[in-house]
């Protein structure tokens, strides 16, 4: 495909309470699926939907937390997260589920797609993206 | 197709109007043999080995694939002879994640038109 462009989702939500991490995670599917380059970004309130060890059941609602962690199978291999959210917030690498891919070029071997970012090099992400959707 | 329902041991199984059911704990095997014979598919072994792949993807994953990620987790867990459109386009001739997903009970895949 010859006219591929740099989509970046933008999450700065938390994940329950309102529809945006849902209808982002949707809307990232559909990209994905028609073979465009997709990243994420997670900042703000945005970097909990992230956070390890979701649990729904008393809000009625759906855990689709398992969801990101499929996001590999459709080739989402950047996943960045800013690091001031997570300091902010008391949080850390260690508190998020893990993402992965496989890397076609390293025969496939197993390989995180977090990457966590300061917050001047997001807005550089930011202003490299071709088409950025916010959430 | 309009919404309606399956009838199942005398039962009924309400769908949309795409023939996805709506619950999906409603789903059994008798009722993919319902709505697999609707999509005038006969059910063989190789049929249920994709339907039955498809309900454990979304068991761990909460979504339906889309057809390219159905191609390679099936090629990654059965071999490239099993994991290629071909195969799955015989199978399902209308859309292998379309089809098999209704069969199988699961939402319509996202991303798919």
């Amino acid at each position: 495909m010859s006219d591929v462009k740099k989509f970046l989702y933008v999450n700065r939500k938390a994940p329950h309470g309102t529809i945006y991490a849902l209808e982002s995670l949707e809307v990232v599917l559909i990209g994905a699926a028609f073979e465009q380059d997709v990243a994420l970004a997670f900042l703000d309130d945005g970097v909990f939907q992230l956070v390890k060890g979701w649990d729904t059941s008393e809000l009625g609602a759906k855990n689709f937390q398992p969801a990101y962690t499929a996001l590999g199978d459709y080739d989402v291999q950047k996943v960045y997260v800013e690091r001031e959210s997570l300091e902010e917030r008391g949080l850390s690498e260690d508190d998020l589920i893990e993402m992965t891919y496989e890397d076609e070029d390293d025969d496939f071997a197993e390989k995180s797609s977090i990457r966590i970012v300061s917050r001047e090099e997001m807005a550089k992400i930011m202003a490299d993206a071709d088409v950025i959707l916010s959430f | 197709m309009s919404a309606g329902y399956y009838e199942v041991n005398g039962k009924q199984v309400p769908h949309d109007e795409e023939g996805y059911i709506t619950n999906l704990s409603d789903w059994s095997k008798e009722l993919a043999e319902v709505i697999a014979k609707q999509e005038n598919i006969d059910m063989t072994d190789e049929h249920w080995e994709v339907v039955n792949f498809l309900r454990e993807y979304y068991d761990e994953y909460q979504i339906a694939p889309a057809i390219r990620v159905l191609v390679k987790a099936m090629k990654k867990k059965f071999g490239p002879e099993k994991g290629n459109n071909k195969y799955l386009y015989e199978l399902f001739p209308y859309g292998p994640a379309k089809q098999a997903c209704k069969i199988a009970g699961l939402p319509k895949p996202t991303g798919c038109v």
